[in-house]
């Protein structure tokens, strides 16, 4: 019970199981208290970023919290997926197995909605239009992890099979976005999503200006790049 | 030992921690809504135990559910607290270096003030200082803003003063880092940002706590040096900023 707060690195001071170890070397095995430690801070780490609905990175799992502790990451990442859904409820899943991504997905059933919805194909064009919608307004594209980001903070998680939605991930990139584009960007490789030519047939900017400014209640003129962009198309 | 954790325990902590401060009636419906949602057992005056529950399980995290006490009507509000993370810091990935110097200058002023208040001048006033990277004025009222909607200040005719939230979140770091400068309650002993202060002696009291004090006492006389408690007191008007 009486585990230290964060340790950066391990002082010559610190015991590992009766041992004194000064410097830590690669293979070094780590005790049962210090692996559990690096598990809450794990935890706490994964955490912040879900408060945040930015997806986490391995790297990044590695780099801020692992550190010398990599011989025991699997079993870190075990244990703390363990946690998360005995006391939050919360489970870590991977979204993208190539770069290693994974978010929190809600392991609770929301009250209502445990049921498929009949009205599935207007949901879904429901779903398209709002990602349509986000394409444009953030100017015609945007990274893929961007758009995961904005689908979590709708409860929309690619990872997981949706009630009504089913595999996301899937729908989105082979069904709604056929000509979502990749574009390797800067490492590490990002794509990008924009508007597919299914899209640009089956709907205007302008339909979509229209929705975004119901939705917020503006004039579709209060965003003036894309108001002038969705005229010149029914010019 | 420690009672096991349901899903009405997890949903209530998901969102109170969504939500990052939650009223105690509110916190009080959410129980009650959890319990039934998944089915255990519900008892309406059972919250303190159902949140000690989840605190059993937060503790090995660091982590817990904490109580505390609004400086302005005394209501009950619920925040998850880390406590492993003492200082500003658990605000370090929100905010820019420049921010939360904005941040721990403001919170000085209010600390050091007499009445738990910063007027917006002074903090303004604060920005072309920092030492990270001067800040211009515009600038530093957005931030200011968003300290706001996050919860981490509030704002009452353009003075500032500690949100509840932050108040539950950092009592510790306040009192540890400015010591004897963070004044306490005399009534319950915690942290008062926004105090009344005895003009003889100088101890200070939440105004809810000397609210509750004062009650069906025609003239209020301090707890401590037993003077005549000189400010104004009632549930009729809050004194925000004189002086
Ligand atoms: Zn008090
Ligand atoms: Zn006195």
């Amino acid at each position: 019970m009486s585990q230290r707060k964060r340790s950066k690195g391990l002082g010559c001071s610190q015991m590992t199981d009766g041992e004194v170890d000064c410097i830590p070397t690669q293979v070094e095995r780590h005790s049962q208290d210090q692996v559990n430690q690096k598990v809450n801070e794990l935890v706490q780490f994964l955490l912040v970023k879900d408060q945040k609905k930015i997806p986490i990175k391995r790297t990044d799992i590695l780099k801020n919290v692992i550190w010398e502790y990599k011989n025991a990451y699997s079993e870190i990442v075990k244990k703390a997926d363990k946690i998360l859904q005995e006391v939050f409820g919360l489970q870590l899943v991977e979204i993208d197995s190539k770069r290693h991504i994974y978010i929190l997905v809600n392991k609770l059933l929301h009250a209502e909605g445990q049921h498929l919805c009949r009205g599935k194909e207007k949901e879904k064009m429901g779903l398209l239009l709002v990602i349509l919608s986000f394409i444009f307004m953030k100017g015609n594209s945007v990274k893929d992890s961007t758009l995961w980001e904005f689908l979590h903070l709708l409860r929309v998680y690619p990872g997981r099979q949706h009630s009504v939605f089913g595999d996301v991930r899937k729908l989105v990139t082979e069904e709604f976005v056929p000509g979502g584009h990749p574009h390797p960007l800067t490492e590490p490789p990002e794509f990008k999503f924009q508007w597919g030519p299914r899209a640009e047939k089956e709907t205007s900017k302008k339909d979509v200006l229209n929705f975004v400014a119901k939705m917020q209640g503006k004039e579709p003129a209060f965003w003036a790049s894309q108001y002038s962009e969705a005229n010149q198309g029914t010019a | 030992m420690a009672a096991h954790m349901t899903n009405a325990h997890r949903r209530f902590l998901q969102v109170l921690m969504s939500n990052r401060i939650t009223e105690g009636s509110e916190a009080r419906k959410l129980h009650q809504h959890c319990c039934e949602t998944d089915k255990v057992y519900y008892a309406h005056d059972k919250l303190d135990d159902f949140i000690s529950t989840i605190n059993s399980h937060l503790q090995p995290l660091f982590m817990q559910i904490r109580k505390g006490i609004s400086e302005d009507d005394g209501r009950a509000h619920y925040a998850v607290v880390n406590l492993a993370e003492t200082e500003v810091t658990k605000m370090a990935s929100d905010y820019t270096e420049m921010e939360l110097e904005l941040f721990r200058k403001t919170m000085d002023l209010i600390i050091l003030s007499e009445n738990g208040f910063a007027s917006s001048t002074d903090i303004l006033n604060l920005a072309d200082q920092l030492k990270t990277k001067k800040m211009k004025k515009k600038e530093a009222e957005q931030v200011l803003k968003v300290f706001v909607e996050d919860k981490w200040l509030s704002e009452k005719n353009g003075e500032y003063t500690l949100h509840t939230r932050c108040i539950i979140e950092m009592e510790q770091y306040i009192l540890s880092y400015y010591q004897d400068l963070a004044k306490k309650c005399n009534l319950c002993h915690s942290l008062a940002i926004q105090s009344q202060v005895c003009e003889s002696c100088g101890i200070g009291m939440h105004l809810p706590c000397a609210r509750k004090y004062f009650r069906g006492q025609t003239e209020p006389r301090c707890p401590k040096c037993n003077e005549f408690w000189s400010c104004d007191t009632p549930g009729v008007n809050r004194m925000g900023s004189q002086t």
